[in-house]
């Protein structure tokens, strides 16, 4: 059991591609934490100098209190579950579980009762005699989870290990890595560019872009006060609408539409405006409303997702299925839902709904 | 084939009996003259049904004190070809999976440069490069010696190069993993590479044991001591008696003997051999 903290950490590699600058978190014992971002943000190169697989240009990385900057990767006390699962394909499952503890002169017995053990937490006990070859995805991606957890080590560093299964699997694989994960209270790191996967695993989610930190806080901080217009697009799905307006005191132009914010305007001139699509309501009879024009209908069951326009701003709205919807409809939005950022850079202007909830709150105390 | 055109059907099959005629035919004639006498065999009609000699030539070639004049007997000259064989391929596997081992896993100075010059090797076979390795063999006092025989023939890269490109097909996660469980290079080579390049090194034990087996010019170079004779070497002798008849009964058996090693390693090793020329594990 062991906190990670990473301390100023950059990776430059040959060639001069800075792929990770400066990162700096730290990490509880026992927590979950999700590195998430675009296609080569730096996830699994900021995964791997932790891993001790890439060496770190700058900074320092301490696993319990150890800086171990120097250290090989096993000397690291961490377990990987690698994309491709990367089991040796010559060996049966339970050798593959096995050799890790083998080779750190682990007593034959003790070895195997903790076989028995993962095997018996993963369900993986026919197979032990069988090689992966012999193993369907699911079966492989948990042979390769029991290779982490038949270790003990101090932390799990996870790259991607669901992304090679289908989607129905990599669901119900999402819950048992969580289950897990609390069951066995181990700090964990795990790295994903799927936002969905991000948001149900984590305790914090670490949101990276360019190698840099966007935004670090809980799951439901980083939904309801993004930092930044780059986390608002990618946390969330439909993604959060972001559409430039423009404050005039105490109203809110999008386009033709004005917006009513009832004193609490954080700050005036043009301002990119964000709006997640479920905050969106059809304007009840007497509530300020704006036109937003049809384009087209997407059906999820539950929800309807309204594709149109503002103006010439294109909006999403997620409204319920029973209501007939006309070509054009009056919606209508809570002031204190509304993020600002500022043009230029794109950062959060004032607090986040998150922060003015009493549920939200609570998790984040949580966390 | 999709084709259903009798003709073609009838061609192709034409070509491959043909095919297997022109291979099987000298072997038909070696086995065939081996089971007659000479007196037979002197004739000048060949004799193409067996004859009743078969089991006369063969314990004679087996067990006569000298194979032909100034030779030693066949068993001796059989075994120095095998314990040449099995050197070569030993010595060659060994050296080339480590250097490829060197070459694929680890970062050091002028890598890159060594890859090239082993590359190159590969344009200079031992025929290539003979008199200026013989040069080297005589000074060095090697001549009539295993080591002579041998390690110039087992300095050479084919295989090196076989395994660099095998090994960089196994995923880097498969060392990675190999690392977080702790295990250093050498034993990421025995644990993982070695196994996994079974198959790779059944079909390389094959190709490489008949290149040894069939070495002739370079064994005829750097011996004189009839005790270091080679079968190919002996097989070519008996057949340049300088007076009195050539024994072609016992030529043939002795062929057709020489024949067995490489046919019987084939059908042993075939499993793997099909395997490592045909799909690797992953
Ligand atoms: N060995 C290398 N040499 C040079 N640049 C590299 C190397 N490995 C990765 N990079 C660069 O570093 C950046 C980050 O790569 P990284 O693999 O960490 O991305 P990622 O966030 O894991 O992406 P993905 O989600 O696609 O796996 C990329 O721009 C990549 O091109
Ligand atoms: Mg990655």
């Amino acid at each position: 059991m062991a906190g990670i903290t990473i301390a100023g950490v950059s990776k430059i590699y040959t060639g001069g591609v800075k792929a990770v600058k400066s990162v700096s978190i730290d990490i509880a014992d026992g927590e979950f934490i999700v590195l998430v971002g675009p296609s080569g943000c730096g996830k699994s190169t900021l995964l791997r100098m932790v891993a001790g697989l890439e060496a770190i240009s700058e900074g320092e990385v301490s696993i319990g209190n150890r800086v171990v900057n120097r250290m090989e990767p096993a000397e690291r006390d961490i377990a990987m579950v690698f994309q491709n699962y990367a089991l040796y394909p010559h060996m049966t499952v339970y050798q593959n579980l096995a050799y890790g503890l083998k080779n750190r002169g682990t007593p034959k017995a003790e070895i195997e009762a903790r076989v028995a053990e993962a095997a018996r937490m993963l369900e993986i006990g026919p197979y032990l005699e069988r090689k992966p070859r012999a193993l369907s995805g699911g079966q492989r991606q948990r042979v390769a989870m029991g290779r982490a957890i038949v270790r003990k080590p101090a932390a799990f560093l996870f790259d991607e290990p669901l992304s090679n299964l289908d989607a129905k699997l990599r669901v119900s694989m999402r819950g048992e890595i969580k289950r897990l994960q609390r069951r066995l209270g181990t700090t964990s790191i795990y790295v994903t560019h799927d936002q969905l996967e991000a948001m149900t695993l984590a305790d914090r989610l670490v949101v990276l872009n360019g190698g840099e930190i966007e935004q670090i806080g809980s799951p439901l901080e980083v939904y309801h006060a993004p930092a930044s217009t780059f986390v608002a697009s990618f946390i969330g799905s439909p993604a959060m609408n972001l559409v430039s307006g423009e404050l005039h005191g105490d109203k809110l132009a999008i386009g033709p539409a004005l917006i009513d914010l009832h004193g609490k305007a954080p700050a005036s001139g043009p301002v990119t405006v964000g709006l997640r699509a479920e905050d969106l309501h059809l304007a009840r009879p007497g509530e300020a409303a704006f036109a937003f024009k049809l384009d087209y209908i997407e059906e999820l069951g539950a929800q309807r997702l309204v594709h149109g326009h503002v103006g010439d701003q294109l909006l999403t709205a997620s409204l319920p299925t029973e209501m007939d919807i006309a070509d054009e409809l009056m919606l209508a939005i809570d002031a204190d839902r509304l993020h600002f950022f500022t043009t230029a850079t794109g950062k959060r202007i004032g607090d986040g709904y998150a922060a003015r909830t009493p549920q939200a709150a609570r998790q984040v105390s949580h966390a | 084939m999709v084709e259903n055109r009798p003709f073609l059907t009838f061609l192709t099959h034409a070509f491959l009996i043909l095919g297997f005629v022109i291979v099987a035919l000298p072997v038909y004639v070696a086995i065939i003259a081996s089971t007659h006498d000479v007196a037979t065999l002197m004739s000048n009609t060949v004799p193409l049904w067996p004859g009743s000699h078969f089991i006369e030539n063969y314990s004679e070639i087996l067990t006569g004190a000298s194979a032909a004049n100034g030779l030693p007997n066949y068993s001796h000259m059989a075994l120095n070809s095998l314990v040449m064989a099995v050197v070569i391929t030993v010595g060659k596997i060994t050296i080339s999976i480590l250097s490829a081992f060197a070459i694929v896993y680890f970062r050091f100075p002028f890598r890159q440069l060594a890859f090239w010059i082993i590359f190159v090797t590969l344009m200079l076979p031992v025929e290539v490069r003979i008199m200026p390795t013989y040069k080297i063999v005589a000074d060095l006092g090697m001549l009539n010696s295993w080591a002579g025989l041998t390690i110039p023939l087992i300095a050479s890269a084919t295989a090196t190069f076989l395994f660099r490109q095998f090994f960089m097909t196994v995923p880097d996660e498969m060392l990675e993993a190999a690392r977080v469980d702790g295990a250093g290079p050498m034993k990421f080579f025995w644990d993982i590479l070695l196994p996994l390049s079974r198959t790779n090194i059944g079909a390389l034990c094959v190709i490489l044991f008949i290149y040894g087996w069939v070495q002739y010019l370079w064994p005829m170079l750097v011996t004189t001591d009839p005790g270091y004779y080679t079968l190919m070497m002996g097989m070519k002798r008996m057949v340049t008696v300088q007076d009195g008849v050539i024994q072609w009964q016992l030529v043939m058996a002795g062929a057709v003997l020489a024949m067995l090693p490489p046919i019987l390693l084939v059908i042993f090793m075939q499993r793997l051999f099909i395997r490592g020329l045909t799909e690797t594990e992953k």
